[in-house]
């Protein structure tokens, strides 16, 4: 017990630790956070007002960044797949950082729920009358919080048994890999049914959101775990091999492939089909009487998702840089389809045919803004931890970043 | 957490005076900016933080005990802050009764006094102002809501070429709303109204996407009801005061007709184009209208199978000729205001989940 909390002290002081360059972007992240968590609490204080929502368009970007981030997380098994089922290994060392994402992204996910709740001083009730298995909301509280207890377990395991140089046992970890895959699948698609099971709203009532949901998360999230590795290999000298991004690389040409293809499917069905419950959808691409709020957003995520696979199915930019790209074309292109794309345009119009546009306010933005800072900063603690203990240089009895002054205290074990 | 810094600092080089001080300052430094950032708090409403209120129990798990303490609580508040104390109780459902709405569209002349009334009954926030009926003006011959205007603004109304549909809940027998709640803060009561634990709610506004009709209404910001204007005359599961971040919406004057009188929307309408009774009592008004005329349900491609029902009445001199045409667009386009068998809408009711068997 008291290895563990020297452990976890041991890390605390370790998040504190590093060049300029890292106190500089803690520094700033932080800052960030403070001016969401400073914008949340106005929203405490007045109410939702502070944002753009209204009667017509209930939810806005905080359901549309939960969207997204789901989908990140639920990404991480695009590195797990290949080393446990798979067997790769070059991908064996970097799982961790796809795990820990995935823990990044859930808690952001949660924060994204929470900053959307009219009286979140009431969350706990659903302790105590949890409408399950009716709701699909509970569905979703309960696969997202399992989610993250697993890789939560899995990821601190392994790292605390790299601290006391300890070989992990297979029995406390692989069970549970296997678990989050299966689970990885299930938070995306129960978040997918959230909206699918909604008979009055038109364009979420389709069966395709739920694959289209994976597809698009299979593509963005390893682009975002391509770049992540990059500047991991960058700054914390994790050897990262170029073969292992290829890899990925594959993954996300393929995903985007089917990505394109389902919205291709669904475009065809709704505009040919032409019934009244075309409405959203054209509202969407081409605006409706008049009001056009979403088509320069829509437009511009189908730009950048359709450059992002013709890079990669080019054979002349089999280059990191173009990869790069690529990867942040379709991260930007993909959270503006999940975002703007497919949770706002739901509402319009509303149910009684009437168009109300939803714009964020700056309030609004800056809670986002805060949460994504949040994440990062947690995100950058939990790798400023993991590269050192993995690589031997803070365990149990050396303490090469921190303080070595400390270690004999350490040895009672 | 035992902390390892209780070591002598002589052991570590690094532990100097200047460390110390600098790792002070920053402390001090990033206290201050987090209570910079949480200092709106200051402004919160503690009324709203109390134990009590916090260890409230579900409507439905309140023992009767529970539920008076919870009621003076309420009473004690509403008084604080609006000055008049309200005559709050407790109504449940009646036995035997399920209660259903008719409503002639051939009669409502749009003039949106059902819709005040309804305000002012309901203690619903005055600014912003929320309002559960939605008044629509169709253009004849069109039931295509996406067609509809919901801020015409004439100096006369009826206008000759519109007809006028006001939406409100159509307390669902088989409700969308009720199922997506994640905390049961919303179902069915035993009489068909769908009502809404304000107490227990927490906002998530996902009933509100459910909805198919639009008659869910957030509080996004807190309600404010001038103290003078205030209905004293309320009831737990209906009218009270509600407080920002809560759902609300139309549940057919329970303050009212659980104690045997009309809403207000059906008072206040000077055609008389608002009918409502017991759909299980044969001769009351709503029974006869099921029976006899052609009535209709809003969106029955929904399966949310309404309690509130839509008819022209053919006998009344305004509507005539207002029914839709063979060919014309409204036969082209009525799909979702559906003619519905007579019959059929009388079985309708009972098949729901709350609905007396
Ligand atoms: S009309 Fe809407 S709010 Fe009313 S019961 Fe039906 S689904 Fe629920
Ligand atoms: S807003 Fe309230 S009533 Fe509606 S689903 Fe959420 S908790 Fe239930």
């Amino acid at each position: 017990m008291k290895t563990y909390l020297t452990f976890l002290w041991r890390c605390f002081r370790m998040s504190f630790n590093g060049d300029w360059r890292y106190h500089t972007w803690m520094f700033v992240l932080t800052a960030i956070a403070l001016l969401g968590l400073n914008a949340y609490c106005r929203q405490l204080v007045h109410g939702l007002v502070m944002t753009g929502m209204t009667d017509q368009v209930s939810w806005g970007m905080y359901i549309a960044n939960f969207t997204f981030l789901v989908g990140m997380a639920a990404a991480a098994v695009m590195l797990v797949i290949p080393v446990y089922v798979y067997r790769n290994r070059d991908l064996h060392d970097l799982v961790i950082f796809g795990e820990l994402l995935a823990v990044a992204a859930i808690i952001m996910c949660l924060l994204f729920v929470l900053v959307d709740l009219g009286r979140p001083d009431r969350f706990m009730h659903i302790f105590w009358r949890f409408n399950f298995p009716i709701s699909m909301l509970s569905w979703d509280v309960i696969v997202l919080n399992g989610y993250l207890l697993l890789n939560l377990h899995i990821c601190g395991y392994l790292i605390y048994c790299a601290y006391r140089r300890v070989p992990p046992s297979q029995y406390f970890y692989v069970p549970f890999v296997f678990i989050a895959i299966a689970w990885a699948i299930s938070i995306h698609t129960v978040t997918a049914f959230l909206y699918v099971g909604l008979g009055g709203r038109p364009f979420w009532n389709t069966a395709i959101i739920a694959p289209r949901f994976l597809a698009s998360a299979f593509a963005a999230g390893p682009a975002l775990i391509i770049l992540t590795l990059q500047i991991i290999r960058r700054f914390a000298g994790v050897h990262v091999a170029d073969r292992s991004l290829l890899l990925l690389r594959n993954i996300v040409t393929v995903a985007l492939t089917i990505n394109m293809f389902l919205l291709v499917c669904e475009l065809f069905t709704e505009f040919y089909t032409d019934s009244a419950h075309v409405a959203s959808t054209v509202y969407l691409y081409f605006g409706l009487h008049g009001y056009a709020a979403l088509v320069p957003w829509i437009w511009t995520a189908v730009a950048l998702n359709t450059a992002a696979l013709v890079i990669l199915y080019l054979p002349l930019t089999r280059s990191l840089q173009s990869l790069n790209a690529a990867c942040l074309l379709m991260i930007v292109g993909i959270w503006i389809e999940k975002g703007m794309g497919l949770i706002v345009p739901a509402f319009i119009p509303s149910p009684l045919g009437e168009i109300v546009e939803y714009s964020p306010t700056a309030n609004e933005t800056l809670i986002c803004l805060g949460i994504w800072a949040f994440g990062l900063l947690l995100y950058t603690i939990m790798v400023r931890i993991t590269v050192p203990v993995l690589s031997g240089q803070l365990t149990i009895n050396a303490d090469s970043g921190g303080s070595p002054a400390r270690a004999p205290h350490l040895e009672e074990v | 957490m035992k902390n390892p810094d209780s070591t002598p600092a002589a052991g570590g080089p690094q532990i100097t005076r200047r460390s110390v001080l600098r790792g002070a300052l920053n402390t001090a430094g990033g206290l201050a900016a987090f209570a910079a950032a949480v200092s709106p708090l200051r402004d919160l409403d503690r009324d709203e933080l109390t134990l009590e209120r916090f260890l409230q129990k579900h409507y439905k798990e309140m023992t009767p005990d529970e539920k008076d303490r919870a009621l003076q609580r309420i009473a004690a508040e509403v008084e604080r802050r609006y000055a008049a104390r309200p005559e709050l109780r407790d109504l449940p459902a009646m036995d035997g009764v399920e209660f259903a709405y008719a409503l002639n569209l051939g009669r409502c002349i749009g003039c949106r006094r059902c819709v005040h009334a309804c305000v002012a009954e309901n203690n619903q926030s005055r600014d912003p102002e929320v309002q559960y009926i939605r008044v629509l003006e169709l253009p004849r011959g069109s039931v295509d809501v996406e067609r509809a205007d919901h801020y015409y603004d004439r100096p006369a109304v009826p206008d000759p070429d519109h007809f006028y549909m006001p939406v409100q809940c159509h307390q669902c027998a088989n409700p969308p709303c009720v199922k997506v709640c994640p905390v049961e803060a919303t179902w069915q009561e035993p009489d068909g109204v769908t009502v809404i634990d304000y107490d227990w709610c927490i906002g998530c506004r996902y009933c509100e996407a459910a909805c198919p009709y639009f008659a869910r209404r957030f509080n996004f910001a807190e309600p404010s009801v001038p103290r003078e204007k205030l209905n004293t005359d309320m009831t737990y599961l209906s009218n009270r005061p509600r407080r920002k971040g809560v759902m609300e919406k139309c549940h057919f004057c329970l303050q009212r007709t659980r104690a045997g009188r009309m809403p207000a929307c059906l008072e206040v309408c000077p055609v008389g184009a608002r009918n409502f009774g017991n759909l299980l009592d044969p001769d009351s008004q709503v029974a006869q209208i099921l029976k006899t005329k052609h009535v209709l349900v809003l969106k029955q491609e929904a399966n949310t199978l309404p309690r509130f029902f839509y008819y022209f009445d053919e006998d009344f001199p305004r509507n005539r000729g207002s029914a839709p045409a063979r060919g014309s667009e409204a036969h082209r386009k009525g799909l979702s205001l559906t003619v519905l068998n007579p019959q059929a809408a009388q079985s309708l009711p009972g098949r729901g989940r709350g609905g007396p068997a």
